[in-house]
Order: C-alpha cells, then structure tokens, then sequence
C-alpha cells in the first residue's frame, strides 16, 4: 500500500498542480518510480496507490501500471482515491485512515502481510529480504530504520531497541535528546490480522489523529506487541524540501554516490514518452550533467540535471541546477543554483538565481510560465504566476 | 477507412551485408535508439493501423527480441495488433520448402495470413523507409482517385549509380502509371522513385496473390504492375518528405550522418506533432557527462557516459566513451565501450562492441571502418 496522496507543501510551487510522489527527479523520473520499482523488483506484484492531493498528474502518470510491469491480469497497480461509500464520503485523514478506508481492497487479495510505503523517498531497497526478516522474527510489525548521524536524529521519528533482534522498545517522534539512532523509513510491514485489528480500533477512537508513526506505532508498542527493527543500509533520501530535492538531483552526479540508478539488477523503471535523441550543437559545452532524451543543447550546461525536451539556446548558461521537462532557456540567459519546473520558458538574457557561492538561496521556477526577456529573478524566490504578477514582470 | 499493414523484413538485406549478417533488415539500428522497422511501424501506429503483419524469412530473432509482444508501439491488443509471420514450411509438400526471394513469393507464401485480413484496404511496406508519413493521406488519395493500387514515389535527379537500385514509375499528368521501369542502366535524369509502399484494397490484394499462385507469378513489379496496368487503375501518391532508403553500407553512413548536419532532416523524422517514432524501452538512464567531456554536433541516447570528446557522431544507447577519447564522425552502436585515449574517425561498431586504450581506427566517408558485433579491438 503506497501513500501517495500527500501534498508536499515544503516543495512550494513545485507541488501547485501536482502531488509530491509524480513530482519528477534525475532527469527522466518521478519520485514514485523508486517505492514502484522497488515493490516489482521485490517481487511484490499487488500494489494498491493511495491518491488524494491533485491527483490528475499521478494517476495518468501511473495509469494502469505498464511502466513497471504492473499490468497484469491478476493483482497490478490499482489507484485507490477516497470514495463515496453507503455511509457517506470521507477525504482520508490520516495514513491510518486511507489504510483504514481500504480495508475492503487489501482483503480481496487476502494476503498474510502488508507493505506500507510512503511516496517521498528516493532510494533503492529490497523488501523481499525485509519480509523474510518479518516472517523469521515472528513480528507483528517490522519498520525499517536507518542509522543516522546523532546529531540529526532529532529531526527523525527514533526507534528505540534492544538486543540482537532490534526489538523496537520505544518510539520517540523528533525527540529533543534521542537515545538511538535509528530512524523510521516510513517503510512498515503488518501481519494482516494485526494491522486490521489495530485499524478499526483506532478509527473507533475520536481521540486519535489516524496516523501510523502518531497513533498506531505507539499503541502496538503500549500493547507490547512484537515490533522489530530492520536496519537498511544504502541511499535513503526524504525529497520535501527544496533543498533535498536539489541535494538528491545533484547526488546522481556525483562519481562516488551510493544511488546508482545505471544498475541493470535493479532497475528503475519509469514511463516513457518517445522522445528522440538528444542533440548537442556546434556551441555546446556540457560537463558533469545528466542529460535526457528530446533535448537540444547549443549552449552551456555545467553541474546540472535536465529533463527531456529541454531546449538551451546559444550563450545560455546553466549551473548548478535542474531544469525539469520541455524548458527553453533563450539565448544569453544565465540559470543558476535554480529548479526551473515544466513546460516554462525563460526569454533571451534573463538572469535566474545567483550561483551556489553567493550564499542565496534555491530559486525555484513554476511550472508553464513566461519570463519576458532580459529579466532577473532574484536568488531564493519562489516564483509563480502571482509573484511574476506582483513584482510586475 | 480501416486499413491492415504487411512489413517484408527482409527485403534488401543484401544492401547492407555487414549490419544484415546477425539481424533482418528490419532491426538494423538507425538513429541513435531505433531500428529501421520503428519508423514503419510508428507510421502505421500513428496512422490508425493497429493490425500488422510482418513477413520474416531468416535471420529474425533479433527482430522478435525487438518487438517482443508489440507494447512499446500500443500494438498489443486483443483484437489485432502485430503478428509475426516466420516463412512456412510443411512437413509433407517439401518441394516447395523453398524459400521466397521477392515480395509477390512471400505474399504468397502468407497467403493464409492475407486471406484472413478483414479491414478494406491494406497498406504493404518495406521495412526500410526512413520517414515519418501519415499512411491515411495515402489511403486517401487513393480512394478519391478511384484507384486499384496506389504506390509511393518521390521524385528524384538520379545518377546512374542510383538509378540501377530503384524502380522507376511513369505517369501521365493525372498520376496513372504508365510505365515501370525496374533496376535500369544508364538512366540518367529526374525521375519518380517507388518507395515501396503500396495501397490497395485487401479485396484485390487477396486475389492477386490468388492469381500468382495459379500462374506461379513470382514478381509484383514484372507480373503483376507491368502486366495490368495499361487496363487497372495504378496510381502513383507523389510523397515530398523526408525519405531515406538504405543502399548500401555508404549510404547506411550518409544517411545517418545528415540526421547530424540537415536539421530539417531531423526535424521532420523526429519532431512532427503527434507523430513520435516509437521503439522498445529500455528504462536507460540519462546520459552522463563528466567533467571532462566535450561533445560537439552529436546525436546522444540515454545511458551513454562520456568522459572523452565526441564530435559529429551518434551514440546508441548505454555507449561509453573514456577518458581522453576522441571520437569523431563515427557510429557506436547500444553498448560499445572506446576506452581511455583511443582516437576513432569514420568508424561504425555494431552492438557490444569494445575498442581498447589508445587504440587508433579511422575509415573515410566512403568506406567507414566496420566493428562486428561484440569483436574487441
């Protein structure tokens, strides 16, 4: 069970008309793609997609499952948005809730565990090995952790454990002075029985928030149920904010990243759209970039990320930044530091951002707009059509 | 207007002998991440022809691996979709094992296939028609002009050289066919060449093959066009786009470099609305450049690394270039590996292919060094 229904306010109007799991990372993919790929490459085929916050996006980008083989004929990929049921309607209110809402859909496949995924992350991980740790452990709930630098642990939810087999002895959302240093991944996987159990009960308490890391978590462990820790090692990257988008983007570039997405074992699969080749003009001068299909390259690229159908005139210059699908960067104009969203198109000697250098923040570009030529976005703004319209460009 | 398509894969695979030897014509790689078939196909697909046939003779698992089940052209359907018609062999009649060597002997030899067609017209191509045409404006003209058979041509100033290779049609002023002239020598001029793609209705298709069997006809041009069209209706469908044909191993360079250096050419095969070429995924990576790269007037797939210069080249998908490499005017095909410091000018290297460090290749324009698939250098 993917949540995918968050909204992603941290990621600004990169997430105005879109949800956070189909907002697009390393050039030819969406955020989605990695829990996605994971569950097909974990060899897990049943894979329900909770969908709330603007939807449009996601669901047509998920479609039937085809990008990750997820068209079958038995089980596949299935879009679950909140519905109207005989007793009325109800937006999911919390993680437990749209679980909770499901239920129906979860027992006709009448499975022995469930996995359930958050559509926020960027990393590579096979769940398979986390449920034969499940299965061999005799947990009711297994939440896979990851070991963090003490000094962030405070900004994780923290498990607590003891012994060899991680039995998870507290959890503490953000604590102030936390005594572990394993954080929750979001990651859970429930033998049924118990996950359906402590379902309806929390949505029978109007005391409760419906959410797992809030509400569900604690309570198992109050019951003492048997929880377990599973360590992952490797590359793990929470993408809401602007700057980690960024830091994850840039993380492909660099030679020594543990995130190899070249791993033919491991694919991630994304949807494709026929693009053509990409074209690299007699003016072009491209280093340390990643650079996809459709695109056309006359200018200079360095130390950035482009999606496809990226168009970048001659004399632009691109640093330090990603530049999502179908944008045109007019001749002369600088892009720096910057995430420049779709379909928009930056006119002739326009200056965006400041470099990395200067100490200024991300500036971040919504999707389907026009900057007139020879404008100058400031660094660390975050522009949509209102603020172009407040600050009269 | 529901119209069939029949793609021959095999036919001039004698042209390029050196891309044909593990492969059908059909699957020789063009294009930086296609195959000469994706363009037939991504025409018919993207001309509501959603019922294909393709007519293999040998050589064809590359092919089968490139289609695999039709997905990545939306040609796995229920109803319809792509069929792949390998030759057919009985085990009793053996006499007549043979197999075809023309496209009238391998419609003949799916006879069956063809009497089970069920859409009113049906449109046969070669699989090596580079170019990006909407099939239905053919279709089209050939129902307006009441025609029998409408074939393609363009029209061309041709040498000698290039006159030998190609069918020339004539016509009177209302496009009707009025002479054929198959493979001349010494023709020199302007002059309407067949591009091997041809419309009629499956109706009349189903009995021309019909014919042929009784009359052990075995040519469409000498036994069929010639013969008939003084009392049919044979139509020519003047087509002014970009058009490629692959000749020879010369052209097969040619042909690829203008994608390089004619962005009109690129444009009008890659970039016409609702018209993408489409070919199988591979789920590559985006192209990588370091920051020692330098990469001039190329054509780039997805899944290249580059570290080294590359300039005028096409570089198939998952291509690595090292460090201090220079490759210039050069082919690499899906998975070649030039390692550290080799130079290479005019070189073509089929799949997998591996030039070692420092290595120094070079060919010409005319004749470009050839790397055989998976060979190591």
């Amino acid at each position: 069970m993917l949540l995918a229904g968050g909204q992603g306010s941290r990621l600004y109007t990169l997430t105005d008309k879109t949800a956070k799991p189909a907002v697009p990372f390393g050039g030819k993919y969406r955020i989605i793609d990695f829990p996605m790929s994971n569950c097909v490459n974990s060899g897990i085929y049943t894979v329900g997609v909770l969908t709330q916050y603007q939807p449009l996006v996601l669901n047509e980008y998920i479609g039937n499952g085809q990008p990750w083989d997820l068209d079958r004929s038995q089980s596949g990929a299935t879009v679950l948005p909140p519905y109207q049921g005989k007793s009325g309607a109800d937006w999911y209110k919390g993680t437990a809730n749209a679980i909770y809402q499901n239920l129906d859909f979860i027992r006709r496949y009448d499975p022995d565990y469930v996995l359930v995924l958050s559509g926020d992350h960027i990393y590579k991980m096979d769940y398979s090995k986390m449920l034969k740790a499940h299965k061999e452990k005799n947990a009711d709930c297994t939440i896979a952790v990851l070991n963090v630098p003490l000094a962030e642990a405070s900004r994780f939810g923290i498990m607590n454990t003891e012994g060899d087999d991680y039995r998870i002895t507290a959890f503490e959302e953000k604590p102030k002075e936390p005594k572990s240093t394993l954080a929750s991944m979001g990651i859970y996987i429930f033998s049924r029985k118990v996950l359906e159990d402590y379902l309806i009960a929390d949505e029978a308490d109007p005391e409760s928030s419906k959410d797992f890391g809030k509400n569900i978590i604690p309570k198992m462990l109050a019951d003492g149920c048997r929880m377990i820790a599973y360590p992952f090692k490797g590359y793990w990257k929470d993408v809401g904010t602007i700057q980690s988008l960024w830091e994850a983007n840039m993380d492909l570039l660099d030679e020594n990243s543990e995130l190899d997405l070249a791993d033919r074992n491991w694919r991630i699969y994304s949807r494709n759209y026929a693009n053509p080749p990409h074209f690299t003009g007699s003016f072009a001068k491209i280093s340390n970039s990643l650079i996809t299909e459709g695109c056309h390259i006359e200018g200079i690229v360095e130390n950035s990320i482009l999606s496809s159908g990226v168009r970048v005139a001659r004399g632009a210059y691109i640093k330090d930044s990603v530049i999502l699908s179908n944008v045109t960067v007019g001749e002369g104009a600088t892009v720096n530091y910057s995430i420049v969203d779709s379909d928009t198109s930056i006119g002739a000697g326009c200056v965006v951002g400041r470099t990395k250098s200067s100490g200024e923040q991300i500036t971040v570009i919504g999707s389907e707009l026009v900057l007139q030529p020879g404008k100058d976005i400031p660094g660390g703004a975050m522009v949509n059509q209102e603020w172009l319209d407040e600050h009269n460009l | 207007m529901a119209a069939s398509g029949i793609i021959f894969s095999n036919i001039h695979d004698n042209n390029i002998p050196e891309l044909t030897r593990f492969r059908t014509m059909a699957s020789v790689p063009f294009g930086c991440r296609y195959r000469f078939i994706d363009f037939t196909l991504s025409n018919m697909v993207n001309s509501n022809i959603y019922n294909i046939n393709v007519i293999t003779h040998y050589n064809y698992q590359s092919l089968m691996d490139h289609i695999g089940s039709g997905k990545d052209w939306d040609l796995a359907r229920r109803s319809g979709g792509i069929k792949i018609l390998p030759p057919y062999i009985t085990a009793y009649a053996n006499n007549v094992n043979t197999l075809y060597q023309t496209r009238l002997e391998a419609l003949k030899s799916v006879n069956y296939s063809i009497s089970r067609i069920t859409d009113e017209y049906v449109v046969m191509s070669d699989c090596d028609v580079i170019c990006n045409v909407d099939f239905n404006d053919i279709i089209k003209y050939h129902i307006d002009t009441g025609a029998d058979m409408t074939i393609a041509v363009k029209t061309l100033d041709l040498t000698p050289e290039q006159a030998k290779i190609n069918v020339l049609f004539e016509s009177d002023p209302e496009g009707r066919i009025t002479d054929v002239l198959s493979y001349p020598t010494q023709f020199r001029g302007k002059a309407d060449i067949g591009l091997n793609i041809v419309v009629m209705k499956t109706e009349y298709l189903q009995q021309i093959v019909l014919d042929s069997i009784a009359h052990n006809y075995v040519s469409l041009t000498r036994d069929v066009i010639a013969r008939n069209m003084h009392h049919m209706n044979y139509r020519v469908y003047k087509y002014d786009g970009y058009f490629a044909s692959i000749s020879s191993f010369a052209d097969y360079y040619a042909h690829s470099m203008e994608l390089l250096t004619n962005p009109e050419a690129r444009d009008a095969l890659f970039n016409v609305k609702n018209r993408p070429i489409y070919t199988k995924v591979r789920n590559s990576v985006p192209a990588h450049y370091s920051s020692t790269s330098d990469t001039k007037d190329s054509l780039i797939a997805d899944g290249c690394e580059i570290e080294g210069t590359v300039i005028n080249s096409i570089l198939f998908r998952g291509v690595k270039i090292g460090r201090n490499a220079t490759v210039k005017n050069c082919i690499l095909m899906q998975d070649t590996i030039v390692g550290d410091g080799a130079f290479l000018n005019c070189v073509i290297t089929d799949k997998n292919a591996v030039v070692r460090d420092n290595r120094m290749l070079a060919g010409a324009e005319t004749q470009p060094f050839y790397i055989t698939k998976g060979k190591m250098i």
